[in-house]
């Protein structure tokens, strides 16, 4: 399963991002392979609609859940739409932190 | 003649300028008054009257799901984020959509058309003999000024002397505004807020082509770092207007200062013939 962390850096020990649509990068972790990617946003740095587009690319690198800060309204909607469960991390710990609590079950599900 | 009032900075008395520039020209020629602070336009409040009402509408594009083959060219074509495809359904943010029509035209299966969404209205009166006045105004919670303005704009567009009252700042609306018009006066408040924005105002008219002057309002006398700073930008001090607690209070009366003290209309028409020639130069 992949899981999606926003990043303020490209590898698992930089430090999540809270914000979503503008997050500089996004790790992909595959649970199942132990694996990951970093993948840099292009929209961070767009005019807006930029909660929609990042949530987009979300769906076609087939991500099942998010992990990150602050969802805006509209990436939320698409987000959900897609099937794609959120959880709220808070700011201050690494992705790979990040990470260990979401397959210990600790992360806040954000609805 | 087409003439735009800006300031950059807000509060420093655009309206004021506006209306009673609108009002002493109406005594002796026509004029039409365009509010284009779309977002809160205030003109009318100088100038009741009975007014015509007209919807404005911009056009948004209508998913057919029954069409639709899921192809994603359209979310991805969307600059802003509109449009967004999922494997099942489309979803569309109306109010990230800029109405460019893109998607409509790169849908491989004819699956969208487009629809008028209503986003504000113009009102046209009469207020006075000589004047017309056009408000455009922006429904609550709608985040595209733009095309509120342009529609203000066309109904004035055959009319021979028009005044824009533009919005405060120096983005899209005020440069939607100052588009096409052949003069602009920027207000400006002799404090370091005022001088500031002021620069960024001069920015914009230059960048745009428009040649600019200055009235400068609520002036207590020391009006020094605004005057060094037109006279190094070969700007010209249109007009000054004092500090001074009888206007302010004419002002928010909602009255005009040409109405009640009409020794002001000279200095007001002065104005306007610095603006021709500034139009004319």
């Amino acid at each position: 399963m992949k899981i999606c962390f926003t990043s303020k850096g490209t590898t698992l020990d930089s430090l999540t991002e809270e914000r979503f649509g503008r997050a500089p990068y996004f790790i992909i972790i595959e649970s199942d392979k132990g694996s990951f990617e970093a993948i840099q946003n292009p929209y961070a740095d767009s005019a807006g609609g930029v909660g929609p587009k990042a949530a987009q690319l979300l769906i076609a690198k087939e991500v099942k859940a998010l992990i990150s800060g602050q969802v805006g309204g509209n990436a939320r909607e698409v987000l959900a739409a897609a099937g794609i469960t959120m959880y709220t991390v808070h700011a201050g710990g690494s992705v790979k932190d990040a990470f260990d609590q979401f397959t210990k079950n600790t992360l806040e599900q954000s609805l | 003649m087409k003439l735009a009032i800006a300031s950059g900075k807000g509060g420093t008395g655009k309206s004021m300028v506006a209306a009673n520039l609108a009002f002493t020209l109406s005594r002796t020629e026509q004029v039409t008054l365009v509010d284009c602070d779309v977002e809160e336009p205030n003109l009318h409040l100088f100038f009741p009257a009975p007014a015509t009402t007209t919807e404005v509408t911009v056009p948004v594009p209508v998913v057919d799901e029954n069409t639709c083959q899921h192809c994603g060219l359209c979310g991805e074509f969307c600059q802003y984020g509109a449009i967004t495809v999922l494997s099942d359904r489309v979803l569309f943010f109306p109010e990230l959509c800029h109405s460019c029509g893109g998607c409509t035209l790169v849908c491989p299966n004819d699956a969208i058309h487009e629809e008028p969404k209503r986003i504000g209205t113009t009102t046209i009166s009469t207020p006075l003999p000589n004047l017309k006045l056009i408000s455009g105004r922006l429904d609550t919670g709608n985040p595209h000024a733009v095309p509120i303005i342009r529609a203000a704009k066309n109904l004035a567009s055959e009319d021979p002397v028009v005044i824009h009252d533009t919005a405060p700042g120096t983005s899209c609306p005020v440069v939607e505004t100052l588009d096409g018009c052949d003069a602009c006066i920027l207000v400006t408040e002799s404090t370091p807020f005022g001088l500031h924005d002021l620069r960024l105002a001069v920015d914009v008219a230059g960048r745009l082509g428009i040649p600019a002057g200055i009235v400068i309002n609520r002036s207590d006398g020391n009006d020094k770092a605004t005057l060094e700073f037109c006279t190094d930008h070969d700007l010209e001090v249109m007009m000054t207007i004092p500090f001074e607690r009888e206007i302010a209070a004419i002002q928010c009366r909602g009255d005009l200062l040409c109405r009640v003290r009409p020794e002001w209309q000279n200095a007001f028409i002065a104005l306007y013939v610095k603006c021709s020639t500034l139009a004319g130069g």
